[in-house]
């Protein structure tokens, strides 16, 4: 869909469909609904979307933990799901993915270097002693001191216990990470070493990343862009500047302005746009617009016709039927 | 709130003003464990003036909760030990009976949770539960307490509250329920409410609707609020005051506003600084080295000294919560001496400031 797609992506979403079925089996929620979008190599690519907007769905469906029910995930150019079994498998390492809550990634009975190691030994890479020698060595990247290969998860702090999550992802030497809401349970003054350690580990390793969250705090600090998912669709997508600073989409005006900040109240104006009710279900979304029922600038055409997708300004999408108009914009 | 005390000399921290509705002075909590006694908080002090809106920050461990769960005495069993007082309107909630502290406890000072799934019980209908606390209260009748449920649910914004009063909670979103919960606590008209990180587990564009809604209900019906949360934005928008805890202690005590600009303590200043918010895209943010120290294992004097720049020869000194004029209170001997930054340095570089700058 973006023009320059073909060249420098790494990951290509095609019209991505993933449905889940109803536990009764009557409905289908169509948690991700026909999105499209590159990440380019090297960037910081960033989903933020509140909760049942399907961005977990997309970050697990870009590495395939996920099967998609319609459109395409390209890896390189390549379907990864044509390729012969094996040939997946080893492809799959190149992706990987790091969630929320390190408690539930890590293993509490298993020591710290083992929970490094499992992975190189399940790709069966090198000898052991390279294998150590790998782990070994994406501990020192993170910052973990050898030492705390011997001990178990409780035995670390919080800070510490997501650092081993990010090095067993490492020891595999891979392309792009996604990252779901990965400081979300990280105290304050800890989450500023981990986001640093992350834009360290890309400058040295050339990582690509999808960041996965919904503070917009973080993403807008790290992201090189921003996608913005409202009920299983991009609302929005475009460089974080325009995203956080000039959003197009009135449910991106909403959402940074609801977003509360710590200034005095001198300096936190007075533009909140505080939106009525709460976010529909994505088993019977609203026609047209699904962002309709909740906006203020909704005319008729909106529950009629679905907004197209849209490039408004340079590498600035927008889905919305009125984004050009110069007297919507409340800036 | 800086007029409701006049600058005081001397370090010593004088009991409740005039004003205070709430005045906690030593409060400590002690714990048995298989590992011996630990101090979980102590020397805890601060007034609530009322309807006045206090905001207790700080990160997970200090303390912030069980000081708010202290104040309505819902502690766990293996309590060794409640040092202090908790003067609330003229009774020592540290102090006086099981009896007392019931007839207290849900009328006079109400409290609402983080998750309100777990507070709702699933079996009765949320008009049952809101009118439960009226009736166990005050023994008005079926059909008045009824009446005066439907009345609160309009009051907290629920739409076509006739229809809402017989729903189970699982009919109704997360947003909602926390309405509901607001609407159970209010409805007996307390004095003061003790919101326990009411909005984190909401969506942002729910979190702007509660939080508006607790400080337009704290205004017109002169309810003041403890509001305990790790987000110091939702106490910047919420709050009058800020009370900022570290290691099982009050550490800062100011105006929000006087916190966010010049903070006092190091930590306060360390902790705006780690906001992404605050800092320059994409630049490495600033953090606080090291960790909080264990509760097994406190360090003498400054609990934060291990992890602070300014530290010198003389933190490991007993520091006590001194009066830095205005109204505001600090836990750290150098006070004085040091100029911190506070939001508004990092603000002008930030993208925030060009959120904040479109009108």
């Amino acid at each position: 869909m973006t023009p320059q797609a073909a060249n420098n992506a790494i990951v290509s979403v095609r019209d991505l469909q993933v449905g889940f079925q109803t536990t009764d089996r009557r409905a289908i929620v169509k948690a991700v609904d026909g999105v499209s979008f590159d990440v380019r190599r090297g960037e910081t690519f960033g989903i933020i979307g509140e909760s049942g907007s399907g961005k977990t769905t997309i970050g697990r469906a870009l590495v395939f933990l996920l099967k998609p029910s319609g459109g395409a995930i390209l890896h390189n150019g390549v379907d990864p799901l044509a390729m012969p079994r094996q040939q997946f498998q080893s492809h799959r390492r190149d992706y990987q993915i790091i969630f929320q809550d390190p408690n539930a990634a890590l293993n509490p009975r298993m020591t710290i270097l083992s929970s490094v190691l499992e992975p190189l030994e399940l790709a069966r890479a090198g000898s052991k002693a390279e294998r150590l020698q790998r782990a070994h060595e994406a501990m020192d990247r993170v910052g973990l001191p050898q030492d705390l290969g011997e001990r178990y998860p409780h035995q670390l702090s919080g800070g510490q216990k997501q650092r081993v999550v990010i090095a067993r992802a490492l020891t595999l030497r891979p392309k792009l990470i996604v990252c779901d809401e990965v400081v979300a349970a990280l105290d304050m003054s800890i989450r500023g070493d981990v986001l640093n350690l992350f834009a360290e580990l890309q400058r040295d390793l050339g990582l690509t990343y999808v960041f996965i969250t919904h503070d917009l705090a973080v993403v807008s600090h790290i992201s090189e862009r921003i996608a913005v998912m409202y009920l299983g669709r991009f609302v929005e997508l475009g460089p974080t500047e325009k995203v956080s600073e000039r959003p197009l989409h009135p449910y991106t005006q909403a959402l940074l302005s609801a977003e509360p900040r710590p200034l005095p109240s001198t300096m936190r104006g007075n533009n909140r746009i505080v939106l009525q009710g709460e976010i529909p279900s994505p088993i019977d979304p609203p026609s047209g617009c699904r962002f309709r029922t909740r906006c203020q600038y909704a005319q008729a055409v909106c529950a009629e016709k679905t907004p197209d997708w849209r490039e408004l300004m340079p590498d600035h999408w927008v889905a919305c039927h009125f984004a050009d108009r110069p007297n919507f914009s409340p800036n | 709130m800086a007029a409701a005390q006049p600058a005081q000399r001397g370090s010593e921290v004088v009991a409740g003003g005039p004003q205070a509705l709430m005045s906690v002075r030593g409060l400590g909590i002690r714990f048995k464990t298989s590992h011996g006694v630990w101090q979980a908080t102590r020397k805890i002090d601060f007034d609530i003036a009322p309807g006045e809106r206090v905001g207790i920050v700080g990160e997970s461990g200090c303390g912030k909760t069980i000081t708010g769960l202290s104040i309505l005495r819902l502690l766990p069993n293996n309590l060794a030990g409640l040092d202090g007082s908790i003067h609330f309107d003229g009774t020592d909630l540290a102090s006086c009976s099981t009896r007392e502290m019931r007839a207290i406890r849900g009328r006079r000072i109400a409290m609402i949770f983080q998750e309100p799934m777990s507070a709702l019980d699933p079996v009765f209908t949320v008009g049952h539960q809101i009118a439960e606390t009226l009736r166990v209260h005050t023994g008005v009748t079926k059909e008045e307490a009824r009446e005066r449920t439907l009345e609160m649910l309009r009051r907290v914004g629920i739409a076509s509250p006739e229809r809402r009063i017989d729903d189970y909670p699982h009919q109704l979103s997360g947003g909602m329920r926390q309405r509901v919960m607001i609407a159970a606590s209010l409805i007996c008209g307390p004095q003061l409410l003790i919101a326990d990180e009411p909005t984190t587990a909401l969506d942002v564009t729910v979190q702007a609707q509660i939080l508006e809604l607790l400080r337009d209900l704290s205004e017109t019906s002169n309810t003041a609020l403890m509001l305990i949360t790790h987000d110091l934005g939702v106490v910047a928008e919420t709050c009058t005051r800020m009370i900022t805890m570290y290691a099982g202690e009050v550490i800062e005590d100011a105006a929000v506003d006087d916190a966010l600009v010049r903070p006092l303590h190091p930590y306060t200043s360390g902790l705006l600084r780690s906001l992404p918010h605050l800092s320059p895209r994409h630049g490495k943010l600033p953090s606080i080295p090291g960790r909080v120290p264990s509760i097994m294992d406190m360090p003498n004097g400054c609990r934060f000294k291990a992890r602070c720049a300014h530290a010198v020869a003389g933190c490991e000194k007993e520091q006590a919560l001194l009066d830095a004029g205005n109204g505001r209170k600090v836990r750290c001997w150098r006070f004085r001496e040091l100029d911190l930054p506070g939001a508004l340095q990092h603000a002008a570089t930030a993208p925030i400031a060009a959120m904040v700058a479109s009108p």
